[in-house]
């Protein structure tokens, strides 16, 4: 039954009358714009959307990370092991002083770590590119860094290599690494959740985090 | 129009004050954060060039577009199912969720499940599917259908809201503060997006060349429902294809901006796959159901298939003078608004909807705004035209008097001297014409019509300009 429905439907609409093709005119895509402008646009159109961004400096980022992140109330920071950046975060965390957040990592499958993914009260995952026009981090989980970990916590970090930050989107599909086959999922981000559902008054973190903390890594 | 039910609604929307209100602020706020977003005419007018353009090439090899989406889909590990009517679109959708013995399922926004009734249909096979969404969450406490394509429960108040969150979510205190309400609706659907054993979804765009299903959205609700339970089921229309990645930015830009005035949404979805292996997470089947129901009937007229460019923006419901003033509900169809009015009477036949298309004042402002050129205006006059051909319920112009009139009128135009006789005699008389029927009806609400004292081509010879 299903085969004869596609067998069906297609025929319908090979039997309709074919129109000259329009003429294709999409620009193609040009090289990456290179960092500074991209990295300021970047960073302006982030805080339109009431993201917040910091940037830090390359050499020693994660200790420098953790005594940003100290004082806000966060309990936990989720990481994935995994990771190229994993070991430098480990390593910050070992050798500052104890104290909140404290660095938990992801553990196993989701059907093993859900209870305590909802609970935890923020996570840091990387960017694997940016636009700058209309102001997007591209995300790119997989085996090394779950999805939910960028959607359940409420309060998101993200690393930006700064080298990452392309002019448009068109520009960051093109030169980020994503051709075909693309990844099971890739998630462009642009601010915490909102909505604007009851009286079109916006309000954050209905469902996603509630907070998106943003650091370029220059 | 003879649909009574259509013109009860109309009279019942227009009697609201308070829905009025609603829907009067809400559009003007929409229209002018489209015009905020999208500062440069000459730029939006390439922008829409090239989406048009875009909607328009994949429309041109839609069936070689749905078999190549049909093949990368697959080769990415998604199951395909083709549905010719909703009621066979509901059944696959059901079978697969007995297949793993679901009973709970969680739905980020779809307007094509709207069109299907897939919520009602899995009700009555004891599947309990909820809305996640905000809006859509709401409407559906309430018991209500979408008053809009993008914001659903924008005919409902904050008070209506508290009051309806209060007496539905046990434990809620009444309360109006917005922030308090999203607080609510959080922490009620976190514990389903935990617990559901799926999750279904609409798709904004799906790519042909990569099999990806493209979901925009600002909540994070569109995440969770496929991104935690193991089994996500999208459900589309067979137009919503595109023919690659690359058409997608200009798309998206054109959407959000033109639906909601934002640059971009929070989070852009771009799904290619189920879980894959020595993935921690991620749904580990994915169903798409391809849903024509109509769709390859519209595509079969040239004219009419550009109904199908369409990315259901919303865009032409904001600026429509109908619909802002009578807001989603008064249409009593899945899609309002003008695009509604073009695609229902398709879609569910001009008997049944053949009416809709004659509420339009024809001032082609959604045609001036629709992002991806559907030319609006020419498919109303069109879809008119049909109705009043085909006598269906609804035609404007079947009434015998009508029917006289404009064969009268057709008469004198083709001979001058009756022609002029008619009107002189109009513009002596045209003043003692009694207030009724169709007049009366006017005359309600505007000052009453008045023939001019010269008629056009005595003023014109007044002033020496001669006859061609």
């Amino acid at each position: 039954m299903p085969e004869h429905a596609r067998d069906r439907i297609l025929a319908r609409l090979r039997r309709a009358p074919r129109e000259a093709q329009p003429p294709d005119d999409a620009a193609t895509p040009q090289a990456p714009a290179p960092g500074g402008g991209a990295a300021a646009a970047l960073e302006a159109a982030l805080a339109a959307m009431r993201a917040e961004v910091q940037r830090l400096p390359r050499e020693g980022w994660a200790g420098e990370l953790r005594e940003r992140l100290r004082g806000r109330g966060l309990s936990s920071l989720l990481y994935a092991r995994g990771t190229p950046w994993a070991p430098a975060l480990e390593e910050a965390w070992a050798a500052g002083p104890e104290g909140p957040p404290v660095l938990a990592a992801w553990e196993g499958t989701v059907e093993e770590f859900r209870d305590r993914l909802f609970a935890a009260d923020a996570a840091i995952t990387r960017a694997e590119a940016a636009a700058a026009d209309p102001g997007v981090l591209v995300l790119r989980p997989g085996p090394a860094e779950p999805r939910l970990l960028s959607l359940v916590p409420p309060v998101h970090v993200v690393l930006v290599p700064g080298e990452r930050i392309f002019g448009t989107l068109e520009e960051a599909l093109a030169g980020g690494g994503f051709a075909p086959p693309l990844p099971a999922n890739l998630v462009l981000v642009s601010g915490p959740s909102k909505t604007a559902d009851i009286e079109l008054t916006l309000a954050f973190g209905v469902h996603g985090p509630r907070e998106l903390l943003v650091f370029i890594l220059e | 129009m003879g649909d009574s039910g259509f013109e009860a609604r109309i009279e019942q929307a227009l009697a609201d004050a308070g829905l009025r209100r609603n829907f009067a602020s809400a559009m003007g706020s929409f229209a002018a954060r489209r015009l905020a977003v999208f500062p440069d005419a000459a730029a939006l007018e390439r922008l829409r060039e090239q989406g048009a353009a875009a909607r328009r090439r994949a429309l041109a090899r839609l069936p070689e577009l749905l078999e190549e989406l049909e093949r990368a889909l697959v080769g990415n590990g998604i199951h395909v199912h083709w549905a010719e009517t909703a009621a066979v679109g509901n059944r696959i959708v059901l079978e697969i969720l007995e297949a793993h013995g679901v009973r709970r399922v969680v739905k980020g926004k779809s307007m094509v499940s709207e069109e299907m009734h897939l919520n009602a249909f899995l009700a009555r096979h004891g599947i309990d599917a909820v809305e996640t969404d905000l809006g859509e969450f709401i409407i559906q406490l309430a018991g209500e259908t979408p008053s809009h394509i993008i914001v659903p429960a924008v005919h409902k108040n904050r008070a209506q809201i508290a009051r309806l969150f209060h007496e539905k979510i046990p434990g809620t205190p009444y309360t109006e503060e917005v922030a308090e309400l999203n607080a609510v609706a959080r922490r009620t659907l976190r514990r389903m997006f935990r617990e559901a054993g799926a999750g279904l979804s609409g798709v904004n765009f799906a790519v042909a060349a990569t099999g990806t299903l493209c979901l925009v959205e600002n909540e994070g609700n569109g995440r969770m429902c496929t991104g935690v339970p193991p089994l996500h089921i999208a459900v589309m229309g067979i137009e919503k294809v595109i023919e690659r990645l690359e058409d997608l930015p200009p798309l998206l830009r054109l959407l959000t901006g033109s639906a909601t005035g934002q640059r971009v949404t929070t989070y852009v979805n771009l799904i290619s796959g189920p879980r894959r292996a020595g993935d921690p997470d991620g749904p580990r089947e994915v169903h798409v159901v391809l849903l024509d129901n109509g769709r390859s009937a519209v595509y079969a007229d040239p004219e009419l298939r550009a109904t199908l460019q369409c990315i259901r923006c919303g865009c032409c419901l904001n600026h429509c003078p109908v619909y802002t003033r009578i807001g989603g509900h008064a249409y009593g169809t899945t899609y309002p608004g003008p695009i509604g009015k073009v695609l229902t009477p398709q879609l569910a036949g001009l008997e049944r909807a053949g009416g809709l298309p004659f509420a339009s004042t024809l001032c082609g402002a959604c045609e001036e705004v629709c992002p991806v050129k559907i030319p609006l205006t020419r498919l109303l006059r069109r879809l008119r035209e049909e109705t009043v051909q085909a006598g269906a319920a609804g035609g404007a112009g079947a009434g015998a008097i009508e029917r006289l009139a404009w064969r009268g009128y057709g008469l004198s135009a083709q001979h001058p001297r009756l022609y002029r006789l008619l009107f002189a005699c109009g513009r002596w008389l045209g003043g003692l014409m009694p207030p009724v029927a169709a007049l009366e009806r006017w005359g309600r609400a505007h000052a009453e019509p008045r023939f001019a004292r010269l008629s056009l081509r005595r003023l014109f010879r007044k002033r020496g300009i001669p006859d061609a």
